[in-house]
């Protein structure tokens, strides 16, 4: 059984849908015994860090969420969620996060061109980056998924697997041992997206 | 690199997707799913779903749809049609969209925008606009193109994009249905005045079309057609194809 952990950030209609489409037996839920019964977890999220970050805490699931992955549980961030397994984000302020994954949340305002738009929306490719992660089992160097976001992680080079480019290398994928997380929506990616959730699940069993 | 998106759009009236034509391999021209599966397939970057229904029970069986879609589409959807309120975004990103288009209901309300960016993020509220020339103006048309508001659309536009409109649809009524390509005139006068994502409509005629599109206005992100990829006069696979071989960046 597979986490998506439901702390009132955001629809999870896409994602439980896709996970159900690649035949994975998935749970949506907030409570704790589930998430600490399960073999994996998804951490979903949109909006702003600091938002989210208060109502993973209210929902009694911040420190969860840490002590499974500390224990080696599979765990995978999507977007925001994959925001929030770093230690900084400086989104409308300075705020701590999960700290699981070294590194920090900046904007890409300053960082990129300013011809290019901000969010960068829409389908990029990946490049693969420190060899080809498990999570990337069955897609394709240079395969296309679904971006929508300002912010990104950097001083993060030794957990990075994918970057994609939008004027500069922009973290598309990290992972640390067990602890996965993606900036671009695997739920809306396609056939690539659901094979990359195809892989995280196969981890779980 | 980020690619340009080719968006089919798909009018939805009691359930049914209208104007649809015969595919090979699609048992069903007028099922909103058969169709959508059929242009996910094919490489739609994008699906559009416009409610074209007017009453309370219509609209629960467009909801119906769109759940339906959702569950089994994984690209990004954008709803529109019949959008007034915040509850009205609520109703259909429950169901599985991940944007919303506004047009006539931003009219009736400018602080629509506002509310729903602020609620669900600037990503989520799509601005689409239909834009006709009047005396040598750019002017905003309402209720599907019919009324004249009297405003300046560029004006509007600008305005739409502070109060937090993440995308703007620009949908010229001098050119749509005429067949002979975008309004190119238009779309560079938008894309120099904003820097949030531009999506094309009304006028694409052939697949040429698309490749002018793009060649000539490297800022627009996106191409929106309904009527050409329905009957079938435009593949979205071979499209995409002349795109890719006139050095357009698109995902194949």
């Amino acid at each position: 059984m597979i986490s998506i952990v439901d702390y009132g950030v955001g629809n999870l209609f896409s994602l439980s849908s896709s996970l159900k489409a690649i035949g994975a037996d998935t749970i949506v839920t907030n409570d704790k015994q589930k998430i600490l019964d399960s073999s994996a977890v998804i951490l979903p999220g949109v909006g702003a860090f600091s938002d989210a970050k208060q109502k993973l805490q209210e929902s009694g699931l911040f420190q969860v969420v840490i002590d499974e992955a500390k224990k080696g549980k599979k765990l995978l961030g999507i977007c925001l969620g994959m925001q929030m397994l770093f230690e900084k984000s400086f989104e409308y302020g300075e705020f701590d996060g999960l700290g699981l994954i070294k590194g920090n949340i900046v904007p890409l305002e300053g960082k990129i061109s300013p011809q290019l738009k901000i969010p960068h929306i829409g389908w990029n490719s990946l490049e693969f980056k420190n060899g080809k992660s498990p999570l990337f089992k069955y897609i394709n160097n240079g395969d296309f998924v679904y971006f929508v976001h300002s912010y990104f992680a950097t001083d993060c080079d030794e957990n990075v697997i994918a970057t994609s480019e939008y004027g500069i290398d922009v973290t598309a994928s990290v992972q640390k041992d067990n602890i996965f997380g993606c900036q671009f929506h695997p739920e809306k990616s396609g056939d690539v997206g659901l094979n990359i959730l195809k892989a995280f699940c196969e981890m779980g069993d | 690199m980020i690619t340009k998106r080719i968006i089919p759009c798909l009018d939805v009236k009691n359930g049914r997707v209208v104007k649809g034509v015969q595919f090979e391999g699609l048992s069903d021209v007028s099922s909103p799913i058969e169709l959508a599966k059929y242009y996910s397939n094919a490489g739609a970057d994008e699906l559009v779903f416009y409610d074209i229904t007017a009453s309370f029970e219509e609209r629960k069986l467009f909801i119906d749809v769109l759940r339906e879609v959702a569950s089994q589409i994984f690209i990004p959807l954008t709803v529109g049609g019949g959008i007034n309120t915040v509850e009205d975004f609520d109703r259909v990103l429950k169901c599985g969209a991940d944007k919303v288009s506004v047009n006539s209901g931003a009219i009736r309300n400018p602080d629509l925008i506002k509310e729903a960016a602020l609620k669900y993020g600037d990503q989520c509220v799509v601005l689409s606009c239909d834009i006709k020339r009047v005396n040598g103006e750019f002017r905003l048309f309402s209720k599907g193109g019919r009324e004249d508001t009297g405003i300046n659309a560029i004006e509007w536009i600008k305005k739409g994009v502070k109060n937090g409109a993440g995308e703007i649809v620009v949908n010229s009524i001098d050119t749509d249905g005429v067949k002979k390509g975008f309004d190119i005139e238009m779309l560079k006068a938008v894309c120099e005045v904003i820097n949030v994502p531009v999506i094309a409509s009304g006028g694409a005629g052939c697949s040429e079309d698309f490749v002018k599109l793009f060649n000539e206005i490297p800022t627009i992100d996106a191409g929106l057609a309904a009527s050409i990829f329905h009957f079938g006069e435009v593949e979205i696979k071979d499209l995409k194809l002349l795109l890719k071989e006139n050095k357009i960046n698109v995902r194949l």
